[in-house]
């Protein structure tokens, strides 16, 4: 039996009737298009689908969709402030720490997390508060850094690139002149 | 026909090529509204794409057109078949294009893994997207340079040798004119002139002029990775795209014999596939595609086959069983028999690998949409035309009616090679006559996708009196012949590789079977060390004339402090190194790990690994690589392993299937040497190899005890 769940959505205030028991992680992607929030294995051991719910990291791929109800939840999506990068993105860039990139919002909300509650962390503290998500490009040391970066420790690495300027490239086969 | 080549202009951030497929939508107006400005290039290009296609990849004359477009604003779009999956090729390939234009980085946008938009580059596999796809990329970049500075030098009435090239304006001191390519790219002549061949024998920017190549390059659309602006495969929506799911088989070998669909197609908005040997199972959403495989699965019944499958207990003793000896050829050098009779001292052990999965963070996933016979298929693997050759014989159609996109991917580490999931996607869209979108779960990934080789490697060797090695005796049976051949000077040599019957699916894998080789020739080297009485790296040393072995080795040593700490091993604490070379690049390592013998447990406290691939092309991402495949290579070496009984998954979950962690990341000192006096290798495979026999040789260090398999079996520590 569908249930009408409201929800605060980076801000937004959102609302879909749909199963309970749904994990909010397929409403989020499949609902809102938040496709920024990933499926790494439906089990709740990888971290890949990571939200802040009320502000706490929160594994949406086991959390179902009515336990959500009226409650906040930020994204990936919804950390920037418009074009501004919330600090944990921009130290992400400078310390380069994504390979695939797969895991990085999930990373990312938890270390957003992990700094709000403690500004200044130890190494123990970051690997104890990021330790339940897996990286398998093993990208852990300069995740790592990243981190302690944003904590206003250590320094980024040196390098170009990373915000292109071009946006995309088409090229269409249908068009006529 | 017309194609159009433009770039949107003042737009921040790069679009993947993810996001091509809305131009389906797109009317001419738009298309113009959508662009503004930036519409540039205009030519007739359907039968120079299709002519390409027709010869396939590393064709000599690719056109100037097919790798490098130039756009009004100033920006260049370069064009690769090369997929992107963390390793690094976008970053690279854009770095490759830019040297020999003269440009900043980032007024490259590189277009990947587009079969409608890029030449076939072949499958993104055995790191080797820097020896064969840098140079052809440089040389497209090197032949526009020279052709736009020859057309100033026209339009100037100049010698060409005059004039210099900076950030895409070419400049003529003498008068102070200039023009940019962004000017030359108006002109019809240029245009025209880009459909000429690319000039294969350009002379190419040396390593010691280079400024972009050999710089840190962050991959360029780094920043839609921490905004989650990137769409991966698994993220791409399409208009009216449903989920869909696949029902398995409980076993491997299973066969389906009745199914009971009437419950699945009673629900509402599901449609049900059944065709040939695929039952799937598609719905507006992801939940409801899964209540509906699940309520038909519930009444499946399965042929099973009575054999008893083997296990991962039995597998080693399986593939030696079925070992195809005889078959193929041994690498001899000398008389392994008279090498190993003249021995003073014989060696002889087996070493054993698990299966192991590739566990991308992303498991498989695609979207398919057919438009007018035209199918267009998103998809996460690593070869975009093979994948495109397979859905066009699967469907009988040609090529050309079939489009495939990989956008930048979620890791692959080898497992991707196969587009299962493209193959489901395609054929369930059909039948559904929408978009589906189809994502292998975990499970079906840990199940499903091939794996990393299980293996028995069997060693001999022989020492004279004086402690030298004069025989080398190595056989691998089921994981192949990557790295098989030891780099060390032995007078008697046999080495082989053979066949077996593997009970799994199994494929390529980060450095494949270089790594379990490596393994057991270090480990063995090691043994044979110490039977000789002699310090491993010395021993090493006394049988290595290869000079960049050498030298990556000394310096591992002396940059880990090998003499002094190799003085201070206890029984919990141990120091261990290993080397090894392959894909044309070396490495060297030293580890130092913890044991707990109460526990049985191995902690890799240090690794300092040396490693050198040639010129350098992107330290930023070599050091990535280099730090991936060391945590990597931990995980194969201590923990993962695949465990299955009757041709079923035990642990296909990441609660069951251990890999490394947060909390396993030992302090990791990466040394990259540099060495400008022979081509670029790639470098995002070989440094795993040394990692598992360095810590199983500093296991042995602390303990004397040998742990001969992979992962290595900490239990067999245990003290009481």
């Amino acid at each position: 039996m569908d249930v009408a769940v409201t929800l605060r959505v980076n801000g937004v205030a959102r609302s879909v009737t749909t199963d309970p028991d749904r994990p909010l992680l397929d409403v989020l992607r499949e609902e809102f298009q938040l496709t920024g929030t990933k499926h790494g294995c439906g089990e709740g051991r990888c971290g890949a689908c990571t939200v802040l719910l009320d502000g706490h990291p929160t594994l949406s791929c086991v959390t179902a969709v009515s336990a959500a109800h009226d409650k906040t939840i930020t994204t990936i999506e919804g950390l920037a402030e418009g074009e501004t990068l919330h600090p944990v993105q921009e130290a992400f860039l400078e310390a380069g720490a994504m390979q695939c990139g797969y895991c990085t919002p999930g990373m990312i909300l938890s270390a957003v997390a992990l700094l709000r509650e403690k500004p200044a962390p130890t190494d123990d503290e970051i690997v104890t508060a990021m330790n339940g998500h897996i990286c398998r490009c093993n990208g852990y040391v300069k995740i790592l850094s990243a981190i302690r970066l944003a904590a206003g420790g250590g320094e980024g690495e040196a390098r170009l690139g990373g915000r292109g300027s071009c946006r995309a490239v088409i090229r269409t086969s249908n068009i006529e002149h | 026909m017309t194609d159009t080549t433009a770039i949107g202009n003042g737009l921040r951030r790069p679009m993947p090529s993810s996001d091509v497929g809305a131009e389906h939508e797109l009317t001419r107006r738009t298309f113009i509204q959508l662009l503004g400005t930036g519409l540039v290039i205009t030519v007739t290009q359907t039968g120079a794409l299709a002519q390409r296609r027709e010869r396939g990849a590393q064709r000599a004359d690719t056109t100037l057109l097919a790798r490098l477009y130039l756009n009004h604003d100033g920006t260049i779009a370069a064009l690769s078949g090369k997929v992107e999956e963390g390793q690094g090729a976008r970053a690279q390939l854009s770095q490759a294009a830019a040297e020999e234009l003269r440009v900043p980085v980032d007024q490259v946008c590189l277009i990947m893994a587009d079969t409608d938009q890029v030449p076939d580059d072949g499958i993104t596999a055995g790191s080797r997207t820097t020896p064969q796809n840098v140079p052809p990329m440089r040389q497209a970049a090197a032949t526009a340079r020279e052709l736009l500075t020859r057309f100033a030098a026209d339009r100037w009435q100049v010698e060409a040798s005059s004039l210099e090239v900076r950030d895409g304006t070419i400049t003529h001191a003498a008068t102070g004119r200039q023009l940019t390519y962004a000017d030359l790219a108006k002109s019809k002549e240029v245009a025209d002139a880009f459909q000429q061949p690319v000039d294969a024998d350009i002379a190419l920017t040396a390593v010691s002029g280079w400024r972009v190549l050999g710089s840190p390059v962050l991959r360029p659309n780094a920043i839609d990775l921490v905004t989650g602006a990137h769409r991966f495969p698994s993220d791409i929506v399409r208009p009216q795209m449903l989920y869909g799911r696949v029902l398995r088989p409980p076993a491997y070998g299973a066969k389906l014999e009745s199914i009971d669909l009437s419950a699945a197609r009673s629900m509402p908005g599901v449609v049900v596939v059944q065709e040939d040997d695929l039952v799937g199972f598609a719905a507006p959403a992801l939940f409801q595609a899964s209540a509906a495989l699940e309520a038909a699965a519930r009444t499946a019944t399965w042929t099973t086959s009575d054999a008893r499958q083997p296990s991962h207990q039995t597998i080693h003793a399986h593939l030696k069983e079925r070992a195809q000896t005889g078959r193929g050829r041994a690498d001899v050098r000398g008389s392994i028999e008279q090498g190993l009779a003249a021995a003073a001292t014989t060696l002889r052990e087996t070493y054993t690998l698990a299966y192991i999965q590739h566990v991308p963070m992303e498991p498989r996933a695609a979207v398919a949409e057919w438009t007018d016979d035209k199918l267009t298929v998103w998809a996460g693997c690593d070869g975009p035309f093979r994948a495109r050759s397979d859905l066009a014989r699967l469907f009988g159609i040609p090529a050309e009616r079939v489009r495939v996109i990989i956008p930048d991917m979620g890791g692959g580490f080898g497992g991707k090679h196969s587009p299962d999931a493209a193959l489901e996607a395609a054929r369930m869209a059909k039948a559904a006559g929408r978009p589906v979108c189809v994502r292998w779960t975990r499970a079906e990934e840990f199940t499903w996708a091939y794996f990393r080789p299980a293996a028995v490697i069997e060693c001999a060797g022989g020492l004279d009196a004086a402690g030298a090695l004069i025989a080398w005796d190595f056989t691998n049976i089921n994981a192949g012949g990557a790295a098989l051949d030891t780099p060390y000077d032995v007078p008697h040599v046999r080495v082989s590789s053979v066949g077996s019957d593997s009970p799994l699916s199994q494929g390529a894998y980060r450095c494949l079977a270089a790594t379990g080789n490596n393994f057991a020739r270090e480990s063995f080297m090691d043994e044979l060390a110490a039977a000789a009485g002699v310090d491993p790296l010395d021993f090493r040393l006394a049988h290595l004339t290869n000079q960049r072995i050498r030298s990556v080795l000394e310096q591992a040593a002396t940059q880990f402090g090998w003499s002094a700490r190799r003085r201070s091993v206890t029984p919990e604490l141990g120091v261990g190194l290993a080397c090894g070379t392959e894909k044309g690049s070396v490495v060297a390592a030293c580890v130092e790990v913890a044991v707990d013998r109460e526990r049985g447990e191995i902690r890799v406290n240090e690794v300092c690994e040396a490693f050198e691939c040639g010129p350098i092309q992107n330290p930023a991402n070599l050091t990535s690589q280099v730090q991936g495949c060391i945590v990597m290579g931990m995980g194969g070496a201590l923990w993962e392993e695949v465990q299955f009984e009757n041709g079923q998954m035990l642990n296909p979950s990441f609660a069951a299937y251990r890999v490394p962690r947060f909390r396993d990341i030992p302090r990791i000192d990466v040394q990259l040497v540099n060495n400008t006096e022979i081509p670029s290798a790639g470098g995002g495979e070989t440094p795993i190899i040394a990692i598992a026999p360095a810590i199983g040789n500093a296991v042995f260090a602390a303990t004397g005890i040998r742990l001969r398999s992979m992962p290595m079996p900490g239990g067999a520590l245990k003290q009481t």
